[in-house]
């Protein structure tokens, strides 16, 4: 029996199957859903194509289809004399694009045509010419038959006493040891995400991602030419994005840009009236308050800062952080305030860490709470 | 004065007085003996300073009060400088044309001697940052790689990695780079404009602007690899035009596909 039932009667007998057999012709002419949302079109009467009964549209539809087909060839062709023949250092000039690469466009455009006239071509082919009827795809229950399902059971039975699987009682447990402990090694090996300090597998990654390269005492630097600041050098109203001293003696000795990219942090400066809070006593010094510059949301790098309504903003999320009111998180879906670093200076003058960060930095993980 | 007169029986006082009438009579003597320069520039400051007072008075005033000293309106004017001035008044930001979340630029309502008067009377109140000089602004020595690093550290957060510009807080916008002077750029990190923080000397030394001006100038210069430049918003822009003009264009390919031969 086929899936397919045809619903064009009058058309060309070579065109579709008949109605199959016991079925009455009658019930194909009706809907075979009539419930909400059915659709009219079964019932729209089958509209021969100009190419079906004339040949000469038949001919120009052929015409047609092969003459896309040989141009996606043509465009093969060009595709490589272009390759050959024009210098990747050419330039042309396209309306629109501007001034591009020669080769580049033409190496585009002609393989693009060439893929699109094959596939052009194909749908041309299926419109005008392949058999054109309405066809009504029936849909039969996926449940199984009773006799399916009893062969099935026999099936599993048979297996069982075949390979003894009952019978072996030890084998049977082994084996199941076997399985449950094969995906152990893969399990173990999700330690390697997180890279330990000095090799050691001792520190606990929650331990990794609540520390970062500050400590008490550490001199501020500015991030990309490493100078170490006064605090008279930054103006009410400034932006500096800095790093601890040694950050680049961490870095090499790692091999990576983990720590810093945890210690990362900006320094602001406002009148000291305008801060209304901070996440600890004297925390600022004399207007300087220094905060993490990754967003406690997914861990963008942020110093979009406004200075003169001291908020932060992340331009991944729009998470936005006021800094004048202990980093607090006023808009976005971040769910924790920018930890704030102590900052003070040493007896030479300049803006050094009080403390490490009392918060872990960055998004949130698990076993943060 | 009273602290003066207090001091004036200090041993010392004497010595003073005469080292300063000294220094006041060479002060003369060569003031006298080279007169003319001297008493033109300064005539020339003051009627530049005046002339922007009458400017001020007239076209800043209402808003930012009639000493300078602000209003809820706008900001106090005093100790911002001329870089200030020169930078706001110049772009066209101000006189700002309406109330709204940010001055935007537009062609500017002063000419350069206008904006020079104006200038020199905020200069006048309180010492602030002044106009670079051709010597600061001279870039031709600068790194414009290390240009690149400070640039990606200090301003591509807001302006964007090309310098295309981007969107803050609550209808407030970072502005394009791409048509800004290296005069402008100097007198922005310097000054801070609206919601710009301030990167001072002291953190971001003279050499260091000029790279950054010589980053941003070689951004201006350079040519879009696509093609297409987009506004250099990156992946907004990219996303919009893929959404909107490719998916259209399938939305097209898939109604023909669609439609019944005839």
């Amino acid at each position: 029996m086929s899936d397919l039932t045809t619903r064009d009667e009058g058309a060309t007998p070579d065109h579709g199957h008949s109605a199959p057999e016991g079925v009455n012709p009658d019930d194909l002419a009706r809907p075979l859903y009539e419930g909400p949302g059915a659709l009219p079109a079964a019932d729209i009467p089958h509209r021969p194509r100009r190419s079906d009964f004339d040949p000469k549209a038949a001919r120009r539809a052929e015409r047609q289809v092969s003459s896309l087909f040989l141009l996606s060839g043509l465009m093969v062709v060009l595709f490589i004399v272009a390759y050959i023949a024009i210098s990747p250092q050419a330039e042309v000039y396209v309306p629109l694009f501007g001034v591009i690469g020669a080769q580049n466009f033409a190496l585009g455009l002609t393989f693009g045509l060439a893929i699109f006239c094959i596939g052009a071509g194909a749908i041309q082919w299926a419109k005008k010419l392949m058999p054109d009827v309405e066809v009504v795809q029936e849909r039969h229950p996926l449940a199984s038959t009773p006799h399916e399902d009893v062969e099935a059971e026999e099936q599993y039975e048979r297996g069982k006493e075949e390979s003894g699987f009952a019978q072996y009682r030890t084998i049977r447990r082994t084996l199941i040891t076997a399985m449950v402990l094969f995906p152990l090694p893969l399990i173990v090996l999700l330690r390697d995400l997180w890279s330990p300090r000095g090799g050691s597998l001792t520190a606990s990654p929650s331990e990794f991602l609540s520390t970062t390269a500050w400590v008490e005492g550490m001199p501020i630097v500015t991030d990309g030419t490493y100078q170490k600041l006064r605090p008279e050098e930054i103006p009410v109203g400034g932006l500096v994005s800095a790093l601890p001293e040694d950050i680049n003696e961490i870095q090499e000795a790692e091999h990576n840009l983990n720590a810093r990219g945890k210690a990362a942090i900006i320094l602001v400066r406002m009148e000291p009236d305008e801060i209304r809070s901070q996440q600890g006593e004297g925390w600022d010094y004399q207007g300087i308050l220094a905060y993490s510059k990754i967003c406690t949301h997914v861990g963008c790098p942020i110093a979009l800062y406004e200075h003169r309504t001291h908020h932060l903003l992340c331009p991944c999320h729009q998470s936005t952080f006021d800094l004048a009111d202990a980093g607090n998180v006023i808009f976005g879906p971040a769910a924790r305030r920018m930890p704030q670093l102590p900052i003070g200076v040493n007896e030479e003058g300049f803006l050094v860490a009080k403390a490490p960060f009392a918060e872990p930095v960055g998004p949130s993980f698990w076993e943060r709470g | 004065m009273k602290a003066l007169a207090a001091r004036r029986r200090h041993p010392a006082f004497l010595a003073l007085l005469l080292l300063v009438a000294l220094l006041g009579v060479g002060v003369a003597y060569a003031g006298l003996s080279s007169t003319a320069p001297a008493e033109a520039v300064a005539t020339a400051d003051q009627t530049a300073i005046d002339e922007g007072k009458r400017l001020y008075l007239e076209g800043c005033s209402s808003c930012h009060g009639l000493n300078a000293e602000g209003g809820t309106a706008g900001p106090t004017l005093i100790g911002v400088g001329a870089a200030a001035v020169h930078f706001q008044v110049s772009t066209g930001r101000m006189p700002m044309g309406a109330p709204g979340a940010q001055a935007p630029a537009k062609p500017p309502d002063y000419n350069e001697a206008e904006v020079a008067a104006m200038a020199a009377y905020i200069a006048s109140l309180a010492p602030g940052p002044a106009i670079p000089t051709a010597e600061d602004l001279d870039y031709s020595d600068a790194d414009v790689a290390q240009g690149g690093v400070l640039f990606r550290i200090n301003c591509a957060q807001c302006h964007q990695a090309a310098g295309g510009g981007g969107a803050l807080t609550q209808g407030k916008h970072a502005p394009s780079l791409m048509k800004a002077t290296p005069q402008e750029i100097y007198e922005a990190m310097l000054t801070g404009p609206q919601n710009m923080p301030v990167f001072a000397d002291g953190t971001l030394p003279v050499e260091d602007k000029q790279a950054i001006i010589a980053y941003i100038v070689d951004l201006q210069g350079a040519d879009s690899p696509g093609g297409l430049s987009l506004g250099r918003l990156g992946p907004v822009t990219e996303g919009l035009f893929l959404w909107a003009g490719v998916m259209l264009a399938f939305v097209g390919l898939a109604v023909w596909i669609g439609i019944k031969a005839r």
